[in-house]
C-alpha cells in the first residue's frame, strides 16, 4: 500500500492499463504535457513518469479542440481493435461531441446487431464547487444515464478512482467516467500493484441500521461526515456508494434500505430527473412496504451554477444538508435551518 | 491509369447492376408494404459508389450515411442479408435491428451507414487512427453528402486526419441536392477545394457518372493512404434518379426536367455498358451480367422471404457485451 491522491491514482491506472495492452492508447487535449495531471509520474510532469517519453506519440496524442471529432473518431477506433482512453477535460466539454455519444457511441453496437464491440473510456472532471461559473460547473451524468449503451463511473475514493478505471479499459463496453476535482486532492492507503474494481458493484462506506444515505460523488464524504455526527446522537447510518451508475446495483441499495426502512440520497447533480431521482423511484417501487419515512433527496437545486463564492457553496450537498434530512427521516428536531439545497 | 483486368471491369458492372437492381426492387417494396418505412436508393450514383468502393481492399475500412445501400453492395456484401434487414427479418445483417439507414457488414470492413448526416465521418476517421497505430496497412473511406459537407465534424476530422497523416480518404458524393434543397444554395464555394485549408489534395470529379473515373481518383488516393502520405478529399458529381426517399412526394419541383433527362443520357450503366462493348465484351456476356444481378436479387428475396422474423427477445440483446449492465 501506498498514498495515493484521487488524481494519482488516475495516472497509476493509467500507466498500469498502457503497460497491460499496447492496444490501448491515451487521446485528449493537452495530455502530452500532462496538464492534469493523469499522464505524467505525479504530480507534475517527472522524467520517470512522464507518459510521452514512456509510450511515444503514437499512443499519447494531444488532439485538437474538436470534441466531436475525438470522441467519433476515438468510437471508430475502438470498433477497429483499439481501446482508448479519451481524455476530455471537463465534462462540460462533452456536449459538443452529444451527437457522437449517443448516436454513434451508444447504438453502434445495437444498431448493428452487436458486430460492433467499442472498448473506449471518456474521462472527465467534474469541475464544480470552484468557482469556475457556469460552464464549467456541471454535474452531467444523470443526462447520459438516460442514453442505454453507455457505462458510467463516477468514483469517490482513490482506490476506486483507480480500480474502477482499469475495468473500464478493460471492459468491451464504451465506459463514460466522471470525476470530481474537488476530490482530486483527496489522499488514501491505494494498494500499488494491478486490482479492478468491477463495474455495477457498490460499496458500503459505512454501516448503520437506522438509515440508508446514498451518496455519489464528492456527496460520498459529506455523507461519511454527516453519519459520523449523527452517530454521536445514537443514530445509525449507513452510506451507500453505488460507484458505478450504470449498471447500478440495485440489489446493495434495496437490501440496505430493507435493512434501514428510510432512505436519503445525495448528490450534486441536478435535481429533476437525477441518479437520486431514479434510485428513490428503485426504491419506491420495489420496497415501499420497508419504507418508514418518506425519501429524501438531497440536491442541488434546477438552477444554474452561479460565479460567487458566497452564492456557489450553497448550491451542493454539504454535510449539514445531508444531516439535516438524516435528522427529517428518523424525525429528530431540526438543529437549524438549512438554507441550501433540500 | 493501369490498364485493369477483364475481371475487374466485369465486376465493376456487375456490381454496378447488383445495386440499380437492388434498389429498383426495394423501391417496389416499399411502395408495396413489403418494406417498412422508407429507404434511399442509389439509383443514378452507381459508378461513384463502385469506383470508390472497389478501389478499396476487402480490409479496408469505410463508413456511410442514409443513402446506404450502394455502399454495402459496393464493397462485396451478399445481397440476401442485405436484403432481410431492409425487411427486418431475423437473418438480416443487423438481425433485423438497424433496417436500411443503419447496414453495417463488419465482415467487408463496412462500418456502418448512418441515419445523421455527417455523422459517421469521425468513426471512418477512427477506423484510420487504428491502422496507422497497429500500423497494419489498411485505409480507410468516410462518404458522406453534399449536405454533409456542411456539417463541422467533417472540418473537425479532416484537420485530424491532416495533421495526424491518417490513411483516410473523405468521399462527397455530391448528387447536388439535399433532399429539396440545391447544393449551391447553401454551400460556399467548391467543396473540394477546401481541401487546402487542411494541406490535403482536394479531387473534384467532374465525370462521375464515369466508374473509371472515379476508380482512378480514389485508387490514386488510396495509394498515397497506404503510402504513408496522408488523407485525401476526393468530391464526385453525381445525381440522384429517384426522389430523396422513396414514396416521398413534394409539391414542389424543386429539379429541372430538362436536367434530369441530361443525367439519364450518362447513365453511368449504359456507359459502361458501352465501354465494355469497345473493350471486346460480346452482347451476350454483358447480358449474362445483367441476368446474373437480377438473379441474384430475385434470391435475395426469395431468402429474406423464408426467413422469420427475430424472436422479440432479440430487441433486448447488444446493448453492451453482457447481459447483465441491462437495467
Amino acid at each position: 500500500m501506498t498514498v495515493m491522491s484521487y488524481l494519482s491514482a488516475i495516472g497509476a491506472a493509467q500507466r498500469e492499463a498502457m503497460d497491460a495492452d499496447d492496444r490501448v492508447i491515451i487521446i485528449g487535449e493537452d495530455v502530452e504535457a500532462n496538464v492534469y495531471g493523469t499522464t505524467g509520474g505525479g504530480k507534475s510532469r517527472s522524467i520517470e513518469g512522464d507518459f510521452l517519453q514512456r509510450y511515444g506519440k503514437n499512443r499519447i496524442r494531444n488532439t485538437p479542440i474538436s470534441e466531436e471529432g475525438i470522441v467519433g473518431a476515438a468510437a471508430g477506433a475502438a470498433m477497429t481493435g483499439l481501446r482508448p482512453i479519451v481524455d476530455l477535460s471537463y465534462s462540460s466539454f462533452l456536449y459538443m461531441a452529444m451527437d457522437q455519444f449517443v448516436n454513434q457511441v451508444a447504438k453502434n453496437r445495437y444498431m448493428f446487431g452487436g458486430q460492433a464491440s467499442m472498448p473506449v473510456v471518456f474521462r472527465s472532471a467534474m469541475f464544480y464547487g470552484l468557482n469556475t461559473g457556469a460552464h464549467h460547473s456541471d454535474r452531467p451524468y444523470p443526462m447520459f444515464m438516460n442514453v442505454p449503451g453507455l457505462k458510467i463511473i463516477a468514483p469517490a475514493t482513490p482506490a476506486d478512482a483507480k480500480g474502477l478505471l482499469r475495468s473500464a479499459v478493460d471492459s468491451d463496453d464504451p465506459v463514460l467516467s466522471f470525476e470530481a476535482c474537488l476530490l482530486w486532492s483527496t489522499k488514501e492507503d491505494v494498494d500499488e500493484d494491478e486490482f479492478w474494481v468491477p463495474l455495477g458493484v457498490a460499496r458500503t462506506a459505512r454501516e448503520g441500521t437506522d438509515v440508508t444515505v446514498v451518496a455519489i460523488s464528492s456527496s460520498v464524504p459529506e455523507a461519511v461526515a454527516a453519519a459520523e455526527e449523527l452517530a454521536k446522537e445514537g443514530v445509525s447510518v449507513e452510506v451507500i456508494d453505488p460507484r458505478t451508475l450504470v449498471p447500478l446495483d440495485r440489489n446493495a441499495i434495496l437490501r440496505s434500505v430493507a435493512k434501514t426502512g428510510r432512505l436519503v440520497v445525495a448528490e450534486p447533480a441536478h435535481r429533476t430527473c437525477g441518479a437520486a431521482a431514479e434510485i428513490s423511484a428503485l426504491v419506491a417501487e420495489e420496497i415501499f412496504d420497508s419504507l418508514r419515512a418518506p425519501i429524501i433527496r438531497v440536491t442541488a437545486p434546477d438552477m444554474q451554477i452561479p460565479f460567487s463564492p458566497s452564492l456557489e457553496k450553497q448550491m451542493y450537498p454539504t454535510k449539514a444538508s445531508i444531516a439535516a434530512a438524516i435528522r427529517r427521516v428518523v424525525d429528530l428536531p431540526a438543529l437549524e435551518p438549512v438554507a441550501a439545497a433540500v | 491509369m493501369a490498364e485493369l483486368a477483364r475481371d475487374t471491369l466485369r465486376e465493376m458492372q456487375l456490381r454496378m447492376l447488383r445495386i440499380r437492381a437492388f434498389d429498383e426492387r426495394a423501391s417496389k417494396m416499399v411502395k408495396r408494404g413489403h418494406i417498412p418505412g422508407t429507404v434511399h436508393t442509389s439509383i443514378g450514383q452507381e459508378a461513384q459508389v463502385v469506383g470508390a468502393t472497389m478501389a478499396l481492399g476487402t480490409g479496408d475500412y469505410m463508413s456511410g450515411n442514409h443513402r446506404s445501400h450502394g455502399h454495402p453492395i459496393g464493397k462485396g456484401s451478399p445481397l440476401g442479408p442485405l436484403m432481410a434487414e431492409l425487411v427486418g427479418k431475423a437473418t438480416g445483417v443487423c438481425k433485423g435491428k438497424g433496417g436500411s439507414l443503419h447496414l453495417a457488414d463488419f465482415a467487408v470492413g463496412s462500418l456502418g451507414e448512418s441515419g445523421i448526416v455527417g455523422s459517421s465521418i469521425p468513426i471512418a476517421n477512427g477506423a484510420a487512427l487504428s491502422s496507422k497505430v497497429l500500423n497494419n496497412g489498411k485505409v480507410a473511406l468516410a462518404f458522406f453528402g453534399d449536405g454533409a459537407a456542411n456539417q463541422g465534424v467533417l472540418y473537425e476530422s479532416m484537420n485530424m486526419a491532416g495533421v495526424w497523416d491518417l490513411p483516410m480518404i473523405f468521399l462527397c458524393e455530391n448528387n447536388q441536392y439535399a433532399l429539396s434543397t440545391p447544393a449551391h444554395t447553401v454551400t460556399s464555394g467548391i467543396i473540394s477545394e477546401r481541401a487546402a485549408g487542411f494541406g490535403m489534395p482536394g479531387i473534384r470529379v467532374e465525370e462521375g457518372q464515369d466508374v473509371l473515373a472515379v476508380y482512378d481518383a480514389v485508387s490514386a488516393a488510396v495509394a498515397r493512404a497506404r503510402a504513408g502520405d496522408g488523407p485525401t478529399l476526393v468530391e464526385v458529381i453525381t445525381y440522384r434518379y429517384n426522389e430523396h426517399s422513396e414514396g416521398l412526394k413534394l409539391g414542389t419541383d424543386y429539379r429541372n426536367a430538362d436536367e434530369r433527362e441530361a443525367w439519364l443520357k450518362k447513365d453511368p450503366i449504359v456507359l459502361f455498358r458501352q465501354y465494355l462493348a469497345s473493350q471486346g465484351f460480346s452482347e451476350e456476356e454483358l447480358d449474362g451480367l445483367q441476368a446474373t444481378a437480377l438473379a441474384e436479387v430475385d434470391a435475395a428475396v426469395a431468402f429474406s422471404d423464408a426467413s422469420p422474423y427475430p424472436d422479440l427477445s432479440v430487441a433486448f440483446d447488444d446493448l453492451y457485451t453482457d447481459k447483465e449492465s441491462v437495467a
